[in-house]
């Protein structure tokens, strides 16, 4: 199944913040969007994911999801977006619960979404007992649970610390390397863009217009590869070249707001 | 050669950080404030057996529980303690159900949030027992206008801390329960209620004073029993250690649906 964005704008009152946003992801793929800030990527992400009307354009969806995904597109949340009421295992079942699922078989797709995040030890904790990398493996056992088949991860690792961020892309990483799900990944982080992402859509300042579809020349298999590293150190500068002035730019304005 | 510098030279010697984190955090401890109830109480009743003060004007807490004693005993207490109860179950169970209905309408509908918001700052700000006469016009002179009173005063409170309730459920649930598809009716129910409660449980905390407040305030006005009525008379024949005694029971009474509120957040907001 693959998902478009056609020409998408939107306006917040007299506040342009995106122009004309247009790209394919293709069934499996995984496109980063990156770019400075202000320019609108977790708006666009919205109105991929049908969360926000865009004031022109539309986002959409181009053949079958996959057999038995329960909802194709699924959000996976910056701040996490979990139920402090509820455990683990109910916020990981909370999506299930107004499906046709039977009991047994909700049970059985929550264990295999908690296994996959090495979550089982942890079912009956509650998310203010567990760190914060530990809560974003619950949303995302959470998003695995209803078998998308495109994941729109809203900076995922931006509230963690460095090394809760290197484990999670790891496992983010394998998660997404049979090619089953794929995945929009917004983030301002550029050496997440270049390990995860397939090809990189490069924002320009608001309002955001895409201004490059950078293409990574390497399989993600390959990326883990020592020798890889130069080359995707390369291409993380390439890209930093490209916002860099409009970074510095996004900044200033953003601090005479 | 010496291996350390001379102990008064400013330059090597060295002096230990001061301390300059202390203070803005009060421990809650009950010992102190348990000690300082009874050494007031002793001088209380120190003063009164002493003659310091006329028993007439402040009986000693002594007299005061001789008359809780035998109020109980006589059974009057029961009598005007459950009069009292009666009216206030009635009038905030009453109001609790209109507030929570109302409130959750003007949390979730722009509709009911446009209506309900103009009448509700307009209706609030009157003081609810004086429209006990009105009331008494309205339905009688039975209890129903007493209830009518509590439930005004209780449904103004509970719909305000319904709908601030309703307001401050994180957006971001509620996005992400839209971004799974789950309909409005479970979205409300396991996302809106759960994060609106610990408002509408800090509600209830104000609107059981509230209720305490009107229903002594009502049978005042127009009651034979009730713990107000009973204190009213107690005055009139200047029976202080009879007054100062309902005062106490209403005190009691106070706190034990403070303590029961105190439970029911410990059950339902435990995840907090």
């Amino acid at each position: 199944m693959d998902l478009i964005a056609d020409h998408i704008s939107h306006r917040f009152g007299a506040l342009e913040v995106l122009d004309r946003v247009s790209f394919t992801v293709a069934s499996g793929e995984v496109v980063a969007v990156v770019g400075p800030s202000g320019c609108g990527k977790s708006t666009l992400l919205s109105i991929l994911g049908g969360l926000l009307r865009p004031s022109e354009g539309k986002s959409e969806l181009r053949g079958a999801p996959p057999a038995g995904s329960l909802n194709p597109l699924t959000f996976v949340f910056q701040d996490f977006a979990l139920l402090p009421w509820c455990t683990v295992e109910a916020n990981v079942e909370f999506p299930l619960a107004h499906t046709a699922l039977d009991v047994a078989t909700r049970r059985t797709v929550v264990d295999d979404a908690l296994r996959r995040t090495g979550l089982s030890d942890f079912r009956g904790a509650y998310p203010k007992q567990l760190s914060g990398g530990m809560r974003q493996r619950v949303g995302i056992a959470r998003a695995l649970a209803v078998r998308p088949a495109i994941l729109l991860m809203d900076e995922p690792l931006s509230a963690l610390d460095s090394q809760t961020r290197e484990l999670l892309m790891e496992d983010f990483i394998r998660l997404l390397a049979d090619g089953a799900m794929g995945a929009v990944y917004v983030t301002h982080n550029l050496e997440e863009a270049v390990r995860l992402a397939d090809r990189i859509v490069v924002l320009s300042r608001r309002p955001g217009r895409v201004r490059e579809i950078v293409e990574i020349p390497l399989t993600r298999a390959e990326r883990g590869e020592i020798d890889a590293r130069g080359k995707l150190l390369a291409l993380q500068n390439d890209l930093w070249s490209l916002i860099r002035e409009e970074a510095i730019d996004a900044e200033r304005e953003v601090q005479h707001a | 050669m010496l291996d350390r510098a001379p102990q008064d030279d400013p330059a090597t010697e060295t002096r230990p950080v001061a301390f300059r984190g202390g203070g803005f955090m009060p421990a809650t401890g009950r010992a102190s404030g348990w000690i300082a109830l009874m050494l007031v109480i002793a001088l209380w009743q120190f003063a009164g057996s002493a003659g310091w003060v006329n028993p007439l004007f402040l009986p000693p807490p002594s007299a005061i529980a001789v008359a809780i004693y035998k109020l109980a005993m006589s059974g009057a207490l029961w009598q005007h303690v459950s009069a009292s109860a009666v009216r206030i179950g009635s009038g905030w169970v009453l109001g609790t159900i209109a507030g929570v209905i109302v409130g959750f309408g003007i949390g979730l509908s722009t509709l009911a949030r446009g209506v309900g918001i103009t009448f509700i700052s307009a209706l609030f700000p009157i003081p609810k027992i004086a429209l006990l006469p009105l009331l008494i016009l309205w339905l009688g002179i039975g209890e129903e206008p007493k209830i009518a009173t509590i439930a005004l005063g209780v449904f103004f409170s509970t719909a305000i801390s319904v709908y601030s309730g309703v307001d401050a459920v994180p957006r971001n649930l509620i996005r992400m329960a839209q971004s799974f598809n789950v309909p409005f009716h479970a979205i409300v129910r396991r996302v809106i209620w759960p994060g609106a409660l610990p408002s509408i449980l800090a509600g209830f905390r104000i609107t059981a004073s509230v209720a305490l407040l009107l229903v002594v305030s009502a049978e005042m006005i127009g009651a034979q029993f009730g713990i107000g009525a009973f204190v009213l008379q107690a005055g009139n024949l200047m029976q202080t250690d009879q007054l100062l005694a309902g005062v106490v029971v209403l005190s009691l009474f106070g706190l034990a649906v403070g303590k029961a509120i105190n439970v029911l957040e410990a059950k339902l907001l435990h995840w907090r």
